[in-house]
């Protein structure tokens, strides 16, 4: 794709796995998960049901935890130290399947809360940052209104908008668009792709294939906690090496 | 499908349908009335029924309301003012004239200090405004802060100095807390947390020691004779040789532990100021408040609470119950969620205990049993054992409904909150807390408007307040001995006033706090 080359990948690292295990009791979720990711790097993961595509990002910013292996963000070492973790999640922005937008308060709100209490942004400085998200996420107008009042694509704009107001680093995004209508995935990839092609590193656990050979420069699939395969898209597309892999791609992308 | 022809199957509507009123005999209260009282035979039946019942009722009871003597010294001279105008039913108002002032505020508080009580309420009104209703400005809250000061001052009397030198002292705790949280330079914090964990370390090891001491003088006034009494010498024995052998070793490990934490400054800080505040209050309080008083004394004439009574005692207690359960509350059911296993066990032993006991035995053990715990020296109020004990009460259950609102938050906002880097009490202040209090408010009023009611339990314990004073002092006089119906009325109509406004409120909140729709 023309507009993939425009996107510079630089050669510092951002995220470094190594040798990452995790077990919910006995049962053994992430197996041996070896994963780098540049600065830059636009990552879609996908693989059927219950493979472990969103425990891997959640491990990330330690929203679970890994029992054995390595976690390295931002040259930051994930360890069960709290600081460390408080550290790595103001860095590090996600969103959420159910955007998970706190109920109670305005769109405004929701996104100056964190800069104002995590960053110590004062008031007004955070509200015209979140303005500024709220615009470019193509919402401004809503800034007073409560997330019950908005439509899911909406919704989920404004959990995008309000993980950007912490200025991150690195974007993890746990299946966006999976609870949403037809009818307003599309807004939510467009702003994903405009965040892409300002070079936001971002991990995307998706199923929607159009947005992973446009923006992204490695696609992984995941099948029962191990990475299975992982490419460029048009070769993870046209030519995928693995059994596993052509029958998912065959049953997501037959009909 | 009914637009569509079989010769043409597309359609395209050109025009939109206009919205039209619906049917009359759908709207409004032909419509209510229609579905609510008349919708059928049995309805109708008893419907009528009702009615019939209801207006029966009234037939009897308007009469004795209508007649109702208002002015009399005594229910003999009722029934003469009846008779007399040859009236068959009617009721004695006259007792509430007659004991207003016992009524209200019991019979032993001086009636020149009236003015007081009543100017209390009036700023219990101010107070509570703005912590009840968040439109009002934010700085009326520190009037709120200071009213619990100034109202001790206004009911038990004594000098205003006390209270003040309290409020100062909690003041300067606060100052200290923030002092070493932030002031302190980063480079003396590793000293100063190491001095603070020295102190506490050898004060806990102190304590623990003068503990182990206290159990072997138990053990050996039990002595060993018959068997029980040995078992009981050899319990007390092994706490004592554990209690001597880990008294060191424990305050080493809280000293290191507070030192340890010098990075963090929490705390170091916490402990470094409830330390200064302890002692502040044991060795500054009366001293201070005494050398002010004797400046410029500013004294009401003291009220012992022995002699606080009536609905003001009621009132009282609801309201210092209430406002300190619903805090107390809400760190139990955190506490019950906390992962830490020693106060998740603390929390919800104290919550089954208190849940598992009936209240009324609680403050029995308020009245007579703690007087055999704590040392003959200490002359603990009894108010403030009352108050302790229905706080507490109240407390375990405020803490289950909380529970059940923290439980059906979704887990969603735990880890939005977590993901944008808040820290507990950030997420748990900012995201948790109001959504979850917002769920349970229900419940918490539910549990309010029943504590209010249960300070009549106290008239149990031989305090006189609003049922206290009708059972003992106004039904045992000699002037109204078989009055009933009018004084219970009138207690029961005060209870009603204060516990609807109660339910109008947070039904008023829950309405506020609604955002889900348009």
């Amino acid at each position: 794709m023309a507009q993939t080359s425009q996107m510079t990948v630089s050669d510092e690292v951002a995220i470094e796995i190594t040798n990452m295990n995790k077990w919910y009791g006995t049962f053994h979720v992430l197996r041996d998960i070896d994963l780098t990711v540049q600065r830059g790097e636009r990552i879609v993961i996908c693989g059927p049901s219950g493979s472990g595509k969103s425990t891997l990002i959640r491990c990330i910013n330690a929203l679970e935890e890994h029992q054995k292996g390595k976690i390295v963000v931002d040259g930051t070492v994930l360890s069960s130290d709290l600081k460390n973790i408080d550290k790595i999640r103001s860095e590090v922005g996600m969103c959420f399947q159910h955007f998970n937008l706190f109920p109670h308060l305005t769109i405004l709100e929701n996104c100056t809360l964190a800069p104002i209490w995590v960053r110590k942004t004062p008031k007004k400085e955070a509200e015209e940052t979140a303005m500024h998200f709220l615009e470019k996420v193509k919402i401004p107008e809503q800034a007073d209104k409560y997330p019950g009042q908005l439509s899911g694509g909406q919704q989920q704009r404004v959990a995008i908008a309000r993980s950007l107001c912490m200025r991150p680093r690195i974007m993890l995004f746990d299946e966006p668009t999976s609870a949403l209508d037809p009818e307003m995935i599309k807004e939510v990839l467009d702003t994903m792709i405009e965040l892409a092609e300002e070079g936001m590193t971002m991990l995307c656990v998706t199923h929607e294939m159009g947005f992973a050979r446009q923006v992204a420069n490695r696609v992984i699939f995941m099948d029962a906690g191990q990475i299975v395969e992982q490419n460029e898209p048009e070769e993870f597309f046209n030519n995928p090496k693995s059994e596993r892999t052509q029958l998912f791609l065959s049953q997501i992308l037959g009909h | 499908m009914s637009d569509t022809h079989a010769q043409s199957v597309a359609f395209v509507r050109e025009t939109e349908i206009p919205q039209s009123p619906p049917p009359a005999l759908e709207a409004g209260a032909v419509k209510w009335v229609r579905e609510n009282l008349f919708s059928g035979v049995f309805n109708t039946v008893l419907t009528l029924l009702a009615l019939y019942v209801v207006v029966r009722f009234a037939i009897f009871v308007f009469p004795w309301f209508y007649n109702g003597v208002w002015e009399a010294s005594s229910r003999k001279e009722c029934i003469d003012i009846l008779r007399e105008a040859g009236k068959g039913t009617g009721a004695c108002f006259a007792v509430l004239v007659d004991r207003w002032d016992h009524l209200v505020f019991g019979f032993k508080y001086p009636p020149e200090g009236y003015w007081r009580i009543l100017l209390a309420f009036l700023l219990l009104l101010v107070a509570a405004a703005p912590a009840l209703f968040s439109s009002l400005p934010r700085k009326l809250l520190m009037f709120t802060a200071f009213y619990p000061f100034l109202a001790f001052w206004l009911i038990w009397g004594g000098s205003l100095w006390l209270p003040l030198t309290i409020l100062g002292l909690i003041i300067a705790t606060m100052l200290v807390f923030r002092l070493i949280s932030s002031q302190i330079p980063v480079n003396n914090r590793q000293i100063v947390s190491g001095v603070i964990g020295v102190i506490c370390g050898a004060g806990l090891a102190y304590l623990l020691f003068i503990g182990a001491q206290e159990l072997v003088f138990i053990a050996n006034s039990v002595g060993t004779e018959g068997v029980i009494s040995q078992v009981a010498y050899g319990v007390f024995w092994i706490m004592a040789i554990f209690t001597f052998v880990f008294c060191v070793p424990m305050g080493i490990f809280v000293g290191y532990a507070i030192y340890n934490s010098y990075e963090d400054g929490g705390l170091v800080s916490i402990v470094a100021s409830l330390l200064f505040g302890y002692l502040a209050f044991v060795y500054l309080l009366s001293p201070i408040w005494m050398a002010l008083n004797s400046i410029i004394p500013i004294e009401l004439q003291a009220v012992a609470s022995r002699d606080m009574g009536g609905f003001m005692l009621n009132m009282l207690l609801g309201t210092i119950c209430v406002s300190l359960s619903i805090p107390l509350g809400i760190l139990l059911a955190l506490g019950r969620q906390s992962p830490m296993p020693l106060i998740k066990g603390v929390c919800v032993v104290f919550i089954e205990f208190i849940r598992g006991v009936p209240l009324i035995t609680l403050l029995f053990v308020a009245n007579v049993m703690l007087a055999y715990f704590l040392p003959p020296s200490s002359n603990f109020d009894l108010i403030l054992r009352v108050i302790i004990m229905i706080t507490l009460f109240s407390a375990a259950y405020i803490a289950e409904v909380i529970r059940g609102g923290l439980a059906a938050l979704p887990k969603g906002q735990y880890e939005a909150a977590d993901s944008l880097g808040l820290d507990y009490g950030q997420a748990t202040r900012l995201i948790i807390l109001p959504q979850a209090l917002k769920i349970s408010i229900p419940g918490i009023v539910n549990i309010a408007v029943g504590l209010f009611k249960d300070t009549t339990l106290i008239s149990i314990i031989s305090m006189f307040d609003l049922v206290g004073m009708i059972r003992g002092p106004i039904q045992n006089s000699t002037e109204w001995t078989s009055v009933y119906w009018e004084v219970y009325g009138f207690g029961a109509l005060l209870f009603f006033v204060v516990c609807y406004s109660i339910s109008q409120y947070s039904q008023w909140l829950e309405r506020q706090l609604n955002t889900s729709h348009h």
